[in-house]
């Protein structure tokens, strides 16, 4: 006899309330991330040794620059559930909640910075 | 009930290093490293954006030894976690499993790893020059 209540079994989100999400989220995030980095590698060796205007004119094109976007999200969100499961594990008491609590804050600054700069090229191209 | 610090699990200590735990050790290492590299990454656009010193200031640190020094080492870290998250996507297929493949997969994704980033430097450095 289970003691579960019927609908939290249904859910199946289990006591985190979170059930397989971040396991799945990295995973997305790194299936992205298997697709996109090859680009990333190529665009980024491609720009070794050029000016300020060159590399501008190059993260303005459309194509690289919905590509570049999408790079930097999946690479932050996967570094974020990464590096959370690194300090879960080894980190413990007030400094894992601090911790915790700066990845979150430091790796949403990278992204909105990223974004942000990447429109700012686009949109001043 | 008086709390006392006890053993923990796994003691890495008391194993003999072998290529399945040592390989997924650095997955882990190298993460973390690449972690930090993309913080770089959001630097270099905000410096691209931003004023022509900006983007000086940002190629100085990074042309400097040490900024060279870091660049090979994320580009490095970059091609191992690729190479060997590729090999989990694999295995979270149910793929791979065997004593053997796994050994296999894991001497692949270290020679491949020494050839793309030497690849991958020397076209950046022909590039370069």
């Amino acid at each position: 006899m289970s003691l579960r209540n019927p609908l939290s079994t249904a859910k199946g989100l289990g006591s985190a309330k979170d059930g397989t999400g971040h396991w799945w989220n990295q995973r997305l995030t790194a299936i992205a991330l298997a697709l996109l980095t090859p680009w990333f590698v190529v665009f980024a060796v491609g720009l070794i040794g050029d000016g300020q205007d060159a590399v501008r004119r190059a993260v303005a094109q459309p194509l690289s620059a919905t590509l570049l976007s999408s790079f930097v999200l999946s690479l932050f969100w996967h570094a974020r559930l990464g590096l959370q499961v690194v300090v879960e594990d080894y980190v413990h008491g007030a400094m894992e909640i601090a911790l915790q609590i700066a990845i979150k804050f430091v790796y949403a600054l990278a992204a909105i910075a990223a974004l942000l700069a990447i429109g700012r090229i686009v949109f001043t191209a | 009930m008086a709390t006392r610090e006890r053993p923990l699990s796994p003691h890495l200590q008391v194993y003999k290093p072998q290529i399945t735990s040592v390989l997924s050790i650095v997955h882990r290492a190298t993460g973390v490293v690449l972690a930090f590299g993309s913080l770089v990454l959001a630097a270099w656009l905000v410096a691209a954006a931003g004023s022509a010193q900006a983007f000086a200031t940002f190629n100085g640190l990074m042309g400097s030894l040490v900024g060279k020094l870091a660049l090979f080492v994320f580009s490095a870290c970059l091609v191992y976690h690729f190479l060997n998250g590729l090999r989990h996507l694999a295995w979270d297929t149910g793929r791979g499993y065997d004593i053997p493949k796994v050994y296999a997969s894991g001497y692949a994704v270290l020679v491949l790893s020494v050839v793309l980033t030497a690849a991958l430097w020397w076209f950046g450095l022909g590039a370069a020059a």
